[in-house]
């Protein structure tokens, strides 16, 4: 099975999102990076297909050059080649970046099965690039899926509704976009990282596209900080929480 | 005109579809709804499109598609695009929902047009000037869309519903709908719902962090959330160690909530965990940690080790229920 999989990197926010001087983006310069949590699950479900139906595993990614670390390191957890189209550090929406994934997809020298993504993106939250994907390579697209099984040809998907689950089934080729949950991500190994230094990264220079959304603004909301009170340590604490249970009614 | 499409789910409407007719009216009293079902099974289309006039909608349109079962996205979208042409509406609005976003992004694409997700205000316009949600709404991005039709889903919570009674006219609508676009539907419906309280709606969440110290942290969380007729909610960090199911993930790519209480035990509150649940009415943290981030997004803090108080926490609630 030949499974191609779309991923982004994005900046490794935590308790505080600061903004550069001009308010357009985050300021990475004192941040990591890391892959879209979904985009984790979208590899390690390629990786265990791979491993019980063989084929290999192409990942895609439009980005900056230094995407080439989120790259490497699912290569090392087991994706066996890369395509990095290369933005120079512009931003590009998400139609024209599902434009630049779907050409490159169609001009990859192999036939993808399947292609897999994030259902959204950490950052944009866009809800929108593996669907556009799918139109553009003419195949069917199961979105959300949470838990999925392939046999002879045909994705069993399933997604999840209230406390119930619908099930979906569609015949290959198709595009899947996946959610946190779907499964664990495995950590790489050491051998895994040392096979990873080897493996092809294949940078594709782009003319940056014409688009339809321009950011402006970034801004961060106001704060919900709410300047807590203090309930203490020890026994009182837990007598001063029972009591604030009591008052906004909670305890029956 | 604006055309909302309503989220239902054999005939429920999804909540957050009232949010989104009011964000829409807001934008021109000229609201009109679109009701895609399978022709019968399921959907009640009488009293639905009576709910959906209660909140504005002068006009709902109803599209009955045979085939479709509960739901078949690539076909409401198909629906949708014809309407927007027959319709000549200005803009076409969702609520944030899986379906929403789902449905509305394969109509821009369909059409080629930009899809705007998770917004907060639209002023249309060439370009339409639209704030919309990054990070889940840790972040508001401001961007100018230069599109004939605007296609938005609207930020979950960020408008409220309100009523505006209408005359919600039924008006039938045949689609062309190809057998391909009924390719991906649903065919099945799996897990019987449980019974017990799911995160969305529970009122009380007692939900644990990395602090907890391993998977036996939980079985106090579970007591406590029982004793207050709640469910049990956790961090991504427990769900990646396998210490709790996914399906109780607070955050980002988790569940959002808005309970009464949210008591938060050894968790640090990352921004990615706060945008599931800062919503809530009432944030209590207990941490070891006086600095944690939590500790600034709380209500009532208790600085302290989980192990040392929650035992305590669980004897006052038994004790002062009997
Ligand atoms: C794009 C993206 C999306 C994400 N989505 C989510 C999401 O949906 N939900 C989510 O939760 N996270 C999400 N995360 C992860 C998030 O960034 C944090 O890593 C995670 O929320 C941290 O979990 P935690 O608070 O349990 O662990 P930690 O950050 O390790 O915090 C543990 C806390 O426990 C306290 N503690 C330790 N021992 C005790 C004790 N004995 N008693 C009391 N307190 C104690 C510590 O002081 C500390 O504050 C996401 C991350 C990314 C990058
Ligand atoms: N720049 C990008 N490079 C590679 N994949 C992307 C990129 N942007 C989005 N994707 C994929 O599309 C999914 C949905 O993104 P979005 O439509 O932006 O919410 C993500 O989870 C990724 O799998």
């Amino acid at each position: 099975m030949e499974i191609a999989v779309c991923v982004k990197r994005v900046p490794l926010v935590g308790s505080a999102f600061m903004l550069t001087d001009d308010s357009m983006s985050i300021d990475t310069s004192r941040i990591g990076a890391t892959l879209s949590p979904h985009e984790e699950n979208a590899v390690e479900a390629a990786v265990r297909l791979v491993e019980a139906h063989g084929g290999s595993i192409t990942l895609f990614s439009v980005g900056g050059a230094d995407a080439e670390e989120q790259l490497r390191e699912q290569l090392a957890i087991g994706a066996d080649r890369a395509v990095l189209i290369d933005t120079e550090g512009v931003e590009i929406d998400s139609k024209a970046t599902a434009a630049l994934l779907a050409q490159a997809i169609k001009d990859d020298s192999t036939d993808f099965d399947l292609v897999i993504l994030g259902s959204e993106s950490a950052d944009s939250g866009g809800y929108q690039t593996g669907i556009r994907i799918a139109h553009a390579l003419g195949r069917p697209v199961v979105t959300n899926v949470k838990g999925l099984n392939i046999e002879a040809n045909r994705a069993t998907c399933e997604r999840a509704v209230g406390s119930t689950r619908e099930v979906y089934e569609v015949t290959l080729p198709a595009v899947i976009t996946v959610l946190d949950g779907l499964n664990i991500p495995r950590y790489p190994s050491v051998p895994g990282r040392i096979k990873a230094r080897k493996k092809p990264v294949d940078k594709v220079s782009i003319t940056i596209p014409a688009q339809t959304t321009v950011r402006t603004t970034l801004r961060v909301p106001v704060s919900t900080s709410k300047g807590a009170t203090d309930l203490g340590t020890g026994p009182d604490a837990a007598k001063a929480l029972v009591e604030v249970l009591k008052q906004i009614g909670v305890m029956q | 005109m604006m055309l909302v499409f309503a989220d239902h789910d054999r005939g429920t409407i999804d909540p957050l579809t009232f949010q989104a007719l009011t964000f829409a009216r807001n934008l021109d009293p000229d609201v009109q709804a679109v009701l895609v079902g399978g022709g019968g099974a399921g959907l009640d289309v009488t009293a639905a499109a009576a709910e959906l006039a209660q909140y504005g909608a002068q006009i709902v349109h109803v599209v009955e598609i045979a085939g479709y079962s509960d739901y078949a996205p690539l076909a409401a979208a198909r629906a949708l695009v014809e309407l927007l042409v027959s319709t000549g509406a200005k803009a076409l609005v969702a609520a944030s929902s899986a379906r929403g976003n789902e449905v509305l992004a394969h109509v821009a694409a369909i059409t080629d047009r930009p899809f705007t997700a998770d917004c907060y205000s639209i002023s249309i316009g060439d370009p339409h000037q639209i704030v919309r949600a990054r990070w889940a709404g840790n972040l508001h991005e401001e961007v100018d869309v230069t599109a004939d039709v605007v296609i938005a889903t609207v930020f979950p919570h960020s408008t409220e519903a309100t009523p505006a009674p209408a005359a919600g006219t039924l008006k039938e609508f045949t689609a062309t709908v190809s057998e391909h676009d009924l390719a991906v539907r649903v065919i099945n419906r799996i897990g019987a719902s449980t019974g017990g309280v799911t995160l969305p709606e529970a009122k009380v969440i007692v939900s644990g962090g990395r602090g907890m110290g391993g998977p036996e942290g939980f079985t106090i969380l579970e007591e406590i959330a029982g004793a207050l007729g709640g469910t049990v909610g956790c961090t991504r960090v427990v769900t990646s160690a396998g210490w709790r199911p996914h399906a109780e993930q607070v955050g980002q790519t988790g569940t959002k909530v808005a309970p009464d209480l949210y008591l938060a035990c050894g968790i640090s509150g990352a921004t990615q965990h706060l945008a599931g649940c800062k919503n809530s009415k009432t944030l209590i943290a207990i941490n070891t940690d006086a600095d944690a981030t939590i500790m600034n997004h709380a209500d009532y803090i208790i600085v302290g080790d989980v192990n040392q108080i929650l035992p305590l926490v669980l004897n006052e609630i038994q004790a002062s229920k009997s």
